[in-house]
């Protein structure tokens, strides 16, 4: 009984070297739905992974379309379920969403800000079977936090953080860092221990919508991740067993890059507020795609069968240095929209690896943000809110 | 190896925010928490399965044991399991 159990989410698994992946018996089945709920958020995070053009999304998914979705999704061997956004306290049905996603057996997740909870919610959720909520934090102190949120929230996420502990919920706390607000680690990890946190994320801020458009202002210094990770282990070391930190280190100062989404539709499904399912919630502005609607088909059909799901399964798509490289399998050759991004092809490795021939890319992006934070404060770019207004205004709607 | 958690008179419980239940898709027990899930091998799906049905002491979890799996003497494999479930952070003592 040496090993009782195997981690499903932690470990990228192998998917045997498998060639002609649309083979449907060798696809391996969602465990992991992550249900972006709506666009709204009375928060404006600088950091945010939703679409700068989200001001377009008018239509939101029904109720009845997501227990359909869920109920699929389920079916097919699902046990994760994030209640995802922007922030979905803003929809009106979401303990009736909780309610059926807990019955037909969902782990279900929340991931809020905070804003919109209150301690009734957080009762009434536990009673409809919520089982986790995680909270996300700005920063640890109320100025900065605000700052960064782009409005006056920090007190009242204090205060929901308690009302989630004592209900019963497993308390987990996600800080989104940066350049702006990495020095103040040791104090977000202490607002955490006095909070009784029983897990921490500390996220580093990924690239992608909002956040691509403000890394020059985000990007951390060397100096500042060199200090931030010695702090996070010590934590780690001091609070084993009672308080679980997890570190995320930053992939733009790594030498090889993140198995992004644990290999493309392996494990995660997205589906948006207007119902367009995703291998990952940036995927929908690589070329190419078709956009497969959960109004038209069956979530079957989109994992399974869609151009999009299968576009990037196995290795087949890969380029060079990918395709004979020894480390395919641990890595996929990392994020497909971060190599598009940058390098302006899907099927290229990912530049945070140092064998692509675009790896300058990345480096050259941390100079730009060190040049920037050299600059006096004055002469820095602002950092763009995440809002209806600037949606529209960078998007041409 | 730090000292045992689990004596015969400890009753262990799944710990807050972990959830046990039978996943047809996996065909296996599986603990679900947080963001995350454990396939559970036959041995540690029995064991769990038994801490969440009811509280109970360790000897009576092994006694029950003992009688579904026609009287073997599974005392040394339930103790060294509890311990690497605690160590997991999967259950906790009472």
């Amino acid at each position: 009984m040496a090993t009782a159990g195997s981690e499903q989410n932690k470990a990228p698994g192998s998917t045997g070297g498998a060639t002609g992946m649309n083979v449907r018996d060798q696809i391996k089945q969602p465990l992991w739905l992550l249900a972006e709920l709506t666009y709204s958020c009375p928060l404006q995070c600088p950091y945010c992974s939703n679409p700068m053009d989200f001001a377009k999304v008018k239509k939101e998914l029904t109720t009845e379309e997501w227990i359909s979705v869920f109920k699929q999704a389920r079916a097919m061997g699902a046990t994760q379920l994030g209640f995802s956004g922007g922030e979905p306290m803003t929809r009106p049905d979401l303990v009736e969403l909780i309610r059926e996603a807990r019955k037909l057996g969902f782990y279900t997740n929340l991931i809020t800000s905070g804003v919109g909870l209150d301690s009734a919610k957080v009762a009434e959720f536990k009673e409809a079977g919520l089982d986790h909520i995680q909270v996300s934090f700005q920063a640890s102190s109320e100025d900065l936090n605000n700052l960064i949120a782009g409005t006056d929230a920090f007190k009242h996420k204090i205060e929901m953080a308690k009302a989630v502990k004592a209900n019963g919920y497993p308390m987990v706390l996600c800080f989104v860092t940066h350049r702006q607000n990495i020095d103040q680690i040791d104090e977000i990890l202490d607002l955490c221990v006095e909070l009784e946190a029983d897990y921490v994320e500390l996220a580093t801020t990924q690239y992608y919508g909002w956040a691509m458009h403000n890394r020059d202002q985000l990007m951390p210094m060397k100096e500042q991740l060199v200090r931030a990770e010695a702090i996070a282990h010590q934590y780690q070391e001091d609070l084993q067993g009672k308080m679980k930190v997890y570190y995320v280190v930053p992939d733009y100062y790594e030498e090889r890059p993140k198995a992004c989404m644990n290999g493309w539709g392996n494990i995660f499904l997205t589906v948006t507020p207007d119902g367009t399912a995703l291998p990952c919630h940036a995927a929908r502005d690589l070329p190419g795609m078709t956009l497969p609607n959960v109004k038209d088909m069956s979530i079957d059909e989109i994992w399974n069968g869609s151009d999009d799901f299968n576009k990037f399964r196995g290795f087949d798509w890969m380029t060079e240095p990918c395709r004979s490289c020894d480390e395919k399998e641990k890595d996929f050759g990392g994020c497909r929209c971060q190599a598009f991004m940058l390098t302006g092809d899907a099927t290229n490795a990912d530049p945070v690896c140092s064998k692509s021939p675009h790896h300058h890319l990345i480096e050259e992006a941390v100079a730009a943000g060190i040049a920037e934070a050299a600059k006096p404060v004055t002469e820095q770019k602002p950092l763009v809110f995440r809002n209806p207004k600037n949606s529209k205004k960078i998007s041409g709607l | 190896m730090s000292e045992a958690v689990f004596k015969a008179d400890s009753v262990p419980v799944l710990a807050q925010g972990y959830r046990f239940q039978w996943e047809p898709a996996q065909d296996c027990f599986v603990l679900l928490y947080p963001e995350g899930m454990v396939k559970l091998n036959p041995a540690a799906g029995e064991i769990l399965k038994r801490i969440n049905e009811k509280q109970q002491t360790v000897a009576e979890l092994i006694a029950e044991l003992k009688e579904a799996f026609n009287g073997a003497d599974l005392g040394d494999d339930v103790y060294r399991f509890l311990e690497e479930a605690h160590g997991n952070s999967w259950i906790r003592a009472e």
